[in-house]
């Protein structure tokens, strides 16, 4: 066992575990943060999607220790004061999610796309969002929410 | 939802007048629509597909409603929200649902066959009405008015002069009244002269901020992680097992009961670990392989008589056969296919006492129920399942065998337990779709009406096999085979096996016979709702302006199953190398009285793409008894870069019941593309996937 410390959205937290255990394990299983899911643990789905250093990494293919001093955000630090992101506040309003369980990792995947690409073209979020799973399948609808995402962050002048 | 508290015994089990609804609901109104179990059914033979319904209403004039249907992610609760919101006449941010908790929830057989709809919207339509009859004797009781002269809308019950109104949740305040609905009528939405009902708030700020607690994230205090040994192959039976490493670990408690072994630890990764140190041997049987699997269908038929089996005969098949100008005799054939819910198979067991509850995202509570209480030898009074939030089922979730596992380990380890498959395990350890071998043969006069059709699906099941075409001299039937391989439920499986046969054959008589294929399918159509939605999906996708380009093709299929219609055109472009790009799928469907425009959309939509993936590349490989492809890099599924533009058209019926929307519009997507396919290249391929390495296969595995 190793005291590591995390810096989780914009906390910090010291979790005693074996360092080589993946984020993904030590955030649903230690800290409770519930929000980033397993789907396959190999990286080839995309559900586990969290940000480090605003990048967007699959949790499950980087192990606790990797992490070090780099800030981690996961789906339930996207939501500032309460307030939704507009990635978010597009899912909700296109109602773009049938089980709900690719949802948090589709919306900080496309968090991070639009963040570096603030105006991505049909084909740019698509191929954005390609390492991402709904076995709904209901990818019509992420890509319609996507969309809005881009509408509402450039009226609102708001930020991700 | 409210947190509720646990009856004294599950309510289905309890005759009404005993259930204390007033002592876990509070004061107020309750509505009750009974139901029977099945085995109260006189014969034995017919099965109530629900065991009714019942509703409360509160001092606040809030419902909550209780349905034994589950969300598995098909949106049914936002369309049942809309039902009981229409029937009551109140506001549907005033209704709460429960669903899938057996111990507050009316029986029901499950959440599959698209059922969800034609069961629970009558019965949560007449008990929501009832309720708004009972309130309005209630206010009848108060004013003193006869109840001509009252009328119940937006929560409150009126005069119809202008009078004066009482809102539900004064009528109800300091009592406990029970009224009992009598008559199950068939639901249909807004009643002419009514405002349409309004739809439930835009649900979903839990899931974007990654709040909703599925049952693979639940936490009860003192949560163990369990994980199981599992036999290498089908067929494999443990001929010993060696625990000594395992008992040397702390923290470490072994179950091991006959053949099931399995154990607990503090962490998820230290109880797989576990896992690795048993050692144990096992006794193999001979299991075919992918070329013999056809062999082994046909070779081992279930004998007797079995429930999923349907059978038409009439006139004389044989004969019309051999006398038709224009024939096919050809084999179809669908490959073993994968569920893949994105949430992976888990449950959570926690003991009180005698008293077990367990979580398990099952489509099946209440069977779940039995089968736990069976497996564990309790009563099922004594057996709680509740469904959590659900990562999906696609009928692959169905049994109750995680929660069995579950609750052994979890009164061996004295605490609760959650148990999850890995990805890996999921493909291993679960049923599939089942693999179908169709014989067709087939015949047509020289216009290309239909004179003779035999049909016989092996092993596929029995949906959908029924053909909507008008034929007099026929033979349609299907039998099951003692599979190798575990099988089971599967989102539409049989109609997606019957339709892709169908439809490929309908497409190749036209062929054969030189009609153009919408044609052909016009002049045979025995549906006139299946002829407009068809008719429908063509105008929509300008099939009569369709430009020939080399390696651009086009084809349609129509499908009817369970009361819905779809028709679906598929336009492709095919690379010289064989690869199919889809370029547009055009669906048109219809299923009754549309309820809930947009989550209809939602389900078609993802229906159509998940049908892409049976259509063009999925498939279980196996060897001697073992998946050859457990994992997603090795068992494709539709992602984004298979998404073709999309064009969805409902067909509104609002004149007819809703029947089920999940299921049948993904059964003309896989005949569609094969017979664009055909279209665009003259190869015919009669076997799911279409493209199973990627491009269309050689002459040898079409």
């Amino acid at each position: 066992m190793t005291e590591i410390e995390l810096r989780v959205n914009g906390s910090l937290r010291t979790v005693a575990t074996q360092p080589d255990r993946s984020l993904l394990a030590v955030l649903r299983e230690d800290l409770r943060l519930t929000g980033t899911k397993y789907g396959c643990g190999e990286g080839e789905c995309g559900s586990c999607t969290v940000l480090l250093d605003g990048e967007a990494v699959r949790s499950c293919q980087v192990s606790v220790s990797e992490v070090g001093s780099r800030s981690v955000t996961t789906v339930e630090g996207l939501a500032k004061d309460g307030r939704l992101n507009p990635v978010q506040q597009a899912f909700v309003e296109l109602g773009s999610f049938q089980c709900g369980y690719c949802t948090p990792g589709m919306v900080v995947r496309a968090t991070a796309l639009l963040r570096s690409n603030p105006m991505p073209s049909r084909e740019e979020i698509r191929r954005g969002l390609e390492g991402n799973l709904c076995r709904c399948c209901g990818y019509a609808g992420i890509l319609r929410a996507i969309e809005r995402a881009v509408e509402l962050a450039q009226g609102a002048r708001r930020d991700l | 939802m409210r947190d509720l508290a646990r009856p004294r015994r599950p309510w289905d089990r309890t005759p009404p007048a005993d259930r204390e609804y007033f002592d876990v609901l509070g004061p107020g109104l309750v509505a009750l629509l009974p139901g029977r179990r099945p085995d109260e059914s006189a014969g034995g033979g017919w099965r109530p597909p629900t065991g009714g319904a019942w509703l409360h209403v509160d001092p606040q004039g809030n419902a909550i409603a209780f349905t034994g249907k589950a969300e598995v992610g098909q949106g049914t609760r936002a369309a049942l929200t809309v039902v009981v919101s229409d029937g009551l006449r109140v506001s549907p941010d005033r209704v709460d649902l429960v669903m899938g908790d057996t111990d507050l929830c009316p029986w029901d057989m499950g959440t599959f066959g698209s059922r969800s709809m034609p069961d629970a919207a009558p019965a949560l339509g007449s008990v929501a009405g009832g309720a708004r009859t009972a309130l309005i004797g209630l206010a009848a009781e108060r004013t003193g008015r006869p109840t001509s002269e009252l009328d119940a809308e937006d929560g409150e019950v009126r005069l119809r002069d202008g009078g004066g109104a009482i809102s539900y949740g004064d009528l109800v305040r300091d009592r406990n009244r029970l009224v009992t609905v009598a008559a199950l009528e068939s639901w249909v939405p807004t009643p002419k002269g009514r405002s349409p009902p309004a739809f439930p708030p835009k649900p979903g700020a839990d899931i974007v901020t990654g709040a909703r607690v599925y049952g693979s994230d639940l936490h009860p205090s003192g949560l163990l992680y369990g994980a199981l040994l599992h036999p290498p192959a089908y067929g494999a039976r443990l001929a010993s097992v060696d625990l000594t490493a395992v008992e040397r670990l702390a923290d470490v408690t072994i179950v091991r009961d006959g053949s099931f072994v399995g154990v607990v630890a503090p962490t998820l990764r230290a109880a797989r670990a576990a896992v690795g140190e048993i050692r144990a041997t096992w006794d193999r049987t001979n299991q075919p392989d992918e070329d013999s699997i056809e062999g082994y269908l046909r070779a081992h038929p279930m004998e007797g008589d079995f429930w999923d089996q349907e059978e038409d005969t009439a006139g004389d098949v044989d004969a019309a056969y051999g006398r038709a100008p224009v024939t096919i005799a050809q084999t179809y054939r669908t490959a073993f296919i994968a569920h893949v819910p994105l949430e992976t198979r888990s449950a959570v067991a926690e003991w009180d006492g005698p008293r077990l509850t367990v979580w398990v995202g099952t489509q099946t509570p209440f069977r779940a129920r039995d089968t736990i209480a069976e497996g564990l030898g309790l009563t099922p009074e004594q057996v709680r399942v509740i469904v959590p939030p659900t990562g999906a089922g696609f009928g692959g979730k169905h049994g109750g065998d995680l929660g069995i596992a579950a609750a052994r380990l979890a009164r061996a380890a004295h605490r609760p337990v959650r148990l999850a498959y890995s990805r890996e395990e999921e493909f291993r350890f679960a049923y599939f779709r089942p693999m179908s071998v169709i014989d067709v043969r087939a015949g047509t006069d020289r216009e290309g009406r239909l004179v003779a059709w035999a049909f016989h699906n092996i092993n596929g099941g029995s949906a959908a096999l029924l053909a909507p075409y008008r034929v007099t001299d026929r033979r349609v039937d299907n039998e099951l085979s003692l599979s190798p391989l575990p099988q089971g439920s599967y989102r539409a499986l049989a109609a997606t096996a019957n339709n892709f046969a169908r439809e490929t054959a309908i497409d190749e008589l036209a062929r054969a016979a030189g009609v153009d294929p919408l044609a052909m399918r016009r002049m045979n159509l025995d549906d006139d709702r299946l002829r407009a939605v068809l008719d429908r999906a063509v105008e929509r996708a300008d099939w009569h302006r369709w430009s020939r380009v080399p390696g651009r093709g086009h084809g349609l299929a129509v499908g009817l199953e369970k009361d819905s219609r779809v028709a679906t055109v598929a336009e492709i472009t095919v690379s010289e190398d064989g690869r199919v790009r889809l370029d547009r799928l055009v669906t048109a469907f219809e299923a009754g009285a549309i309820v809930h425009p947009e989550n209809l959309r939602s389900q078609v939509e993802g229906a159509t793409t998940m049908g892409i993936g049976g259509a063009l590349f999925e498939a279980v490989r196996f060897e001697a008894g073992s998946v050859k492809n457990p994992h997603l890099a090795q068992y494709r599924v539709p992602r984004f870069s298979d998404l073709p533009e999309l064009v969805v058209e409902l067909v509104d019926r609002p004149d007819l019941p809703p029947s089920g929307a999940g299921e049948t519009p993904m059964i003309a997507v896989a005949p569609a593309i094969g017979n664009a396919i055909c279209d665009a290249t003259g190869t015919r391929v009669r076997r799911l996937p279409l493209t199973p390495d990627g491009r269309i296969p050689g002459p040898d595995s079409r």
